[in-house]
């Protein structure tokens, strides 16, 4: 009954691979931008636990640190993300990522 | 024991809320879970005991980037619209598996060098403490993550506007 860190480990990594598999298989853009945010949310889990279990002076907290640059870096991307998808959605009236091809060849 | 339980609950709910993100037909129901999600997320947080960390992902995952990716659904026309996967279904549960199979397989034949339990106390003023501290801190990214942010939101901006 004791709570140790593969628990957090595979949470982590299930939340990851949900993530990965709708980004594959998603062809709405924003439904592919959330799931991206699944997949930084598993590494923030995967982080804070890692801080949580394995560090070693008092106090260290290194790895919540990185959580929060992973948070910001998260928000900007998904701000970009957004403005992005609206723009291409003014031009080409869709956000189906299989008919936004305008750079493929 | 008390966390334990906590803990099972709250992955049982982050699992099935992340499924039917994935899974779900109305894109705006699965944009829903998602925040769903985000929220227990926190809760795992805080069984961490990172209360600060659980206290910012409630303020700018719930807050700032539920409610973004909820407009972004509204202004891009047809809500009911979202569900259609590409044809690639079936490899990329294949992929999906295969990875979480390995990770789960590593995972459990690690071994991973747990010291002792984690923080006890409020972690707000450690963190604080952790980041600006200048010998070992983090000023020089913390300085370039505001930089990030302001060309995100000038990128954002110019990107939408009207010309």
């Amino acid at each position: 009954m004791h709570l140790g860190i593969n628990h957090f480990l595979v949470l982590a990594s299930i939340l990851f691979c949900i993530g990965l598999y709708g980004v594959l298989v998603k062809r709405n853009a924003v439904a592919i931008l959330m799931c991206i945010e699944l997949m930084l949310n598993a590494v923030n889990i995967l982080l804070v636990a890692f801080n949580h279990y394995t560090v070693a002076g008092a106090g260290m907290l290194t790895g919540q640190v990185f959580a929060i640059f992973v948070m910001t870096v998260a928000a900007a991307e998904v701000a970009v993300g957004l403005a992005i998808i609206i723009v291409a959605y003014r031009s080409r009236k869709t956000v189906d990522v299989d008919k936004i091809d305008l750079m493929k060849w | 024991m008390g966390s334990f339980i906590a803990f099972w609950i709250l992955a049982t709910v982050i699992v099935g809320a992340a499924l039917m993100v994935v899974l779900s037909r109305n894109i705006f129901r699965s944009a829903l879970f998602l925040v769903l999600c985000f929220f227990t997320i926190a809760g795992i947080y805080v069984i961490l005991s990172a209360d600060f960390l659980a206290a910012a992902q409630v303020l700018i995952y719930v807050g700032a980037i539920g409610v973004l990716l909820i407009f972004g659904i509204m202004l891009s026309r047809d809500i009911r619209w979202g569900g259609e996967t590409t044809r690639w279904r079936r490899p990329a549960f294949l992929i999906g598996g295969l990875l979480l199979a390995i990770i789960i397989v590593v995972i459990f034949s690690t071994a991973w060098p747990v010291g002792k339990d984690g923080p006890t106390e409020a972690t707000t003023s450690a963190l604080a403490t952790q980041l600006f501290s200048l010998d070992e801190g983090f000023v020089l990214p913390f300085e370039i993550s505001s930089l990030v942010l302001l060309a995100a939101l000038i990128g954002a901006i110019s990107l939408v506007r009207d010309k």
